[in-house]
């Protein structure tokens, strides 16, 4: 069985008065440890995709079963305690806390999800150390490197150890010898069994899962899970 | 999320936000101490009146000539009655089997003078009653005689600080001097007992009423204030008083009695109903910073949209948002109670330091309930941009921080 099991997914928006169709009859099974990119052009639906597969957003119609559970009938506090249990995020922005500490950052899903503070401090310290961060622990935001603050960025999405790990535009806002230090971090994870979903425009990032998925107009035209082409960098 | 967490976290906000911090803690604290304060000064009176009331001495009927048709209505302090209240009538009341003592009161002004010097002055004429009554004794000589209501006598008892203004240092008690067209004997001089309901008690001439009656060319009594016997039954007291006056009055009880009690429980309520409308009214400002929370609320979410949004997508649900905002604020308006109520019983020890005659005090309540009034406010004015936290799209909330 699938991991994440996605049939007839619509959804539409409406943009300036017009209505957008951002998924159409979708229909996507992802299984555990999976690697995926997903591209396509602007308004093809990618983010749509993630944020429905991230449990932020509600399909106008179709179901999306995670792990086995339908997940269109839940509510609020049960979609969000799906989200914080199975799921991580990494944004292009980071999405840091500025005020708080790299460690406190990372703290936040456990905060919300009641650990204990002494658990949490362990825990974090930890994962911010399998990410490459021992030794800043105790950083603001604002005295970090955009690598860095997509490390804790990582870390944060991580410390609930996760099924799932969605990226958006993970490198987008790095240079590209961090975005490659990133890169390697999160396919580390995936090595680890984590399964990994990255929405780009980098062909280059793209190219590295060894599922890679096409959108256009909000529906799957290309789904190749071939080995990567010879001559594209590893 | 547990509770210290969530304190936690709110404390670094305010930790990030200093100035909006400050601004709303001094508004809350404004109002709370504010209320707090004036509340202090209507306590403050009603304690004020107690005391003086108190100086009166215990269970005393005052009986005014005249009456009050309507219920509630102030007695006539200074009304016109059809009838006089008469010092035959006084003294009827004396032999009420319930009343001890009567102390009939005829007040007027007239001359006092001592060769040259010479003073205009209160002369009350009464009876030897009305000093244990009005827990006044004399430091020299003796007060008037029990004869005083019976007979004329030529005699007088002086406040000390009209002693002093008329003899000095020199011995007043039985010196002669004239009051209005009559010459008196000074029989006594009154201990210091300072002022009670207002009135100076050391500036003025106590004479018999009987006297006054012929100095003042008047029947009417002002008034006649009655001392209850121990253990005596007050409404039996009062039905019989009516029914003598009534037996003399042709049939008519055409009097108003008050009690000390029912006097000081008029005025309690009075400045009690008094200090809660101040202290509804210093509220007024807690609800100004109610809406200042609500304005620098919408800003802060509007700032943390995309604090929010990241919050929802590490699995916080709309609730968990709210609590929090909501906390937030009741944190806040926590902390400004606290400063604003520790401020305000600051101002009152001060004041009340530098101002012992006037016993500023802060209502028992009144901290409690301008902190409870605080928070209800800051919990309704925070409602509107919690909830609109807690319904932000998570999506769009990240995407607006780009």
């Amino acid at each position: 069985m699938a991991l994440i099991e996605l049939r007839g997914l619509n959804k539409t928006y409406t943009m300036g008065g017009q209505p957008l169709r951002a998924l159409r009859d979708l229909a996507l099974d992802i299984h555990g440890g999976d690697y995926i990119s997903v591209m396509g052009p602007s308004g093809s639906g990618k983010s749509t995709l993630l944020n429905m597969l991230g449990l932020l957003d509600r399909p106008d119609s179709g179901s999306y079963r995670l792990d086995g559970r339908a997940t269109e009938a839940l509510d609020e506090e049960g979609r969000a305690a799906l989200r914080r249990d199975n799921i991580g995020f990494i944004f292009q922005v980071f999405h840091l806390v500025t005020r708080l500490t790299d460690v406190e950052n990372v703290e936040l899903p456990m905060m919300l999800a009641g650990t204990p503070l002494a658990v949490r401090r362990r825990t974090a310290r930890e994962v911010l150390a399998t990410v490459g961060l021992a030794e800043r622990s105790g950083h603001r935001p604002s005295q970090l490197s955009g690598g860095q603050l997509q490390r804790v960025a990582i870390a944060r999405a991580i410390v609930m150890k996760p099924k799932i790990l969605l990226a958006d535009e993970p490198t987008g806002n790095l240079d590209q010898a961090s975005g490659l230090d990133i890169v390697e971090v999160v396919e580390n994870l995936n090595r680890e069994g984590i399964t990994l979903v990255v929405v780009t425009h980098d062909a280059a990032l793209g190219r590295r899962a060894r599922r890679r998925i096409r959108m256009v107009d909000g529906a799957v035209v290309a789904d190749d899970s071939s080995p990567p082409a010879e001559g594209a960098p590893p | 999320m547990n509770l210290t967490d969530q304190l936690r976290f709110n404390w670094r906000v305010f930790g990030g936000q200093r100035v909006r911090t400050l601004l709303l803690l001094l508004a809350v604290a404004i109002g709370v101490a504010s209320v707090v304060l004036l509340t202090s000064l209507g306590e403050g009176a009603r304690r004020y009146i107690d005391r003086e009331f108190s100086s009166l001495g215990n269970r005393l009927l005052i009986v005014f000539p005249g009456r009050n048709e309507t219920v509630g209505g102030h007695p006539p302090l200074f009304g016109a009655a059809p009838r006089d209240l008469t010092l035959e009538d006084a003294l009827a009341l004396g032999r009420v089997p319930s009343i001890s003592g009567v102390a009939p009161i005829l007040p007027g002004t007239a001359q006092v003078a001592l060769g040259s010097r010479s003073r205009e002055v209160i002369v009350l004429g009464t009876s030897r009653e009305f000093f244990p009554v009005r827990q006044m004794s004399a430091a020299a000589g003796s007060v008037l005689p029990s004869a005083a209501v019976e007979h004329s006598l030529a005699v007088c008892v002086l406040g000390h600080k009209l002693k002093q203004e008329l003899f000095g240092n020199r011995r007043a008690v039985g010196e002669w001097l004239r009051i209005g067209d009559r010459r008196m004997r000074v029989i006594g001089v009154l201990a210091d007992s300072g002022e009670s309901m207002g009135m100076d008690m050391g500036d003025i001439a106590i004479i018999p009423v009987t006297t006054a009656r012929q100095l003042f060319n008047t029947q009417a009594l002002f008034r006649v204030i009655l001392e209850l016997r121990e253990g005596a039954d007050e409404d039996l007291a009062r039905a019989r008083i009516r029914q003598v006056i009534r037996d003399r009055h042709d049939g008519e009880d055409d009097i108003t009695i008050v009690s000390q009690d029912s006097l000081l429980a008029a005025f309690n309520s009075i400045l009690t109903t008094l200090t809660l409308v101040i202290g509804a009214i210093a509220a007024i400002s807690l609800l100004v910073a109610g809406i200042l929370i609500m304005n620098l609320s919408l800003i802060s979410v509007s700032q943390r949209r995309g604090e929010i949004g990241l919050l929802k997508a590490i699995g916080a649900s709309g609730r968990d948002v709210r609590t929090l905002f909501l906390g937030e604020s009741l944190l806040l308006v926590a902390l400004g109670s606290m400063v604003g109520v520790a401020f305000a019983y600051g101002v009152v020890f001060a004041l009340r330091a530098l101002w012992p005659e006037f016993p500023l005090f802060p209502p028992h309540w009144a901290g409690a309930a301008a902190a409870i009034t605080a928070l209800a406010s800051g919990l309704v004015f925070s409602w509107l941009p919690a909830r609109r936290a807690a319904a932000l799209d998570p999506v769009l909330a990240m995407r607006g921080s780009v």
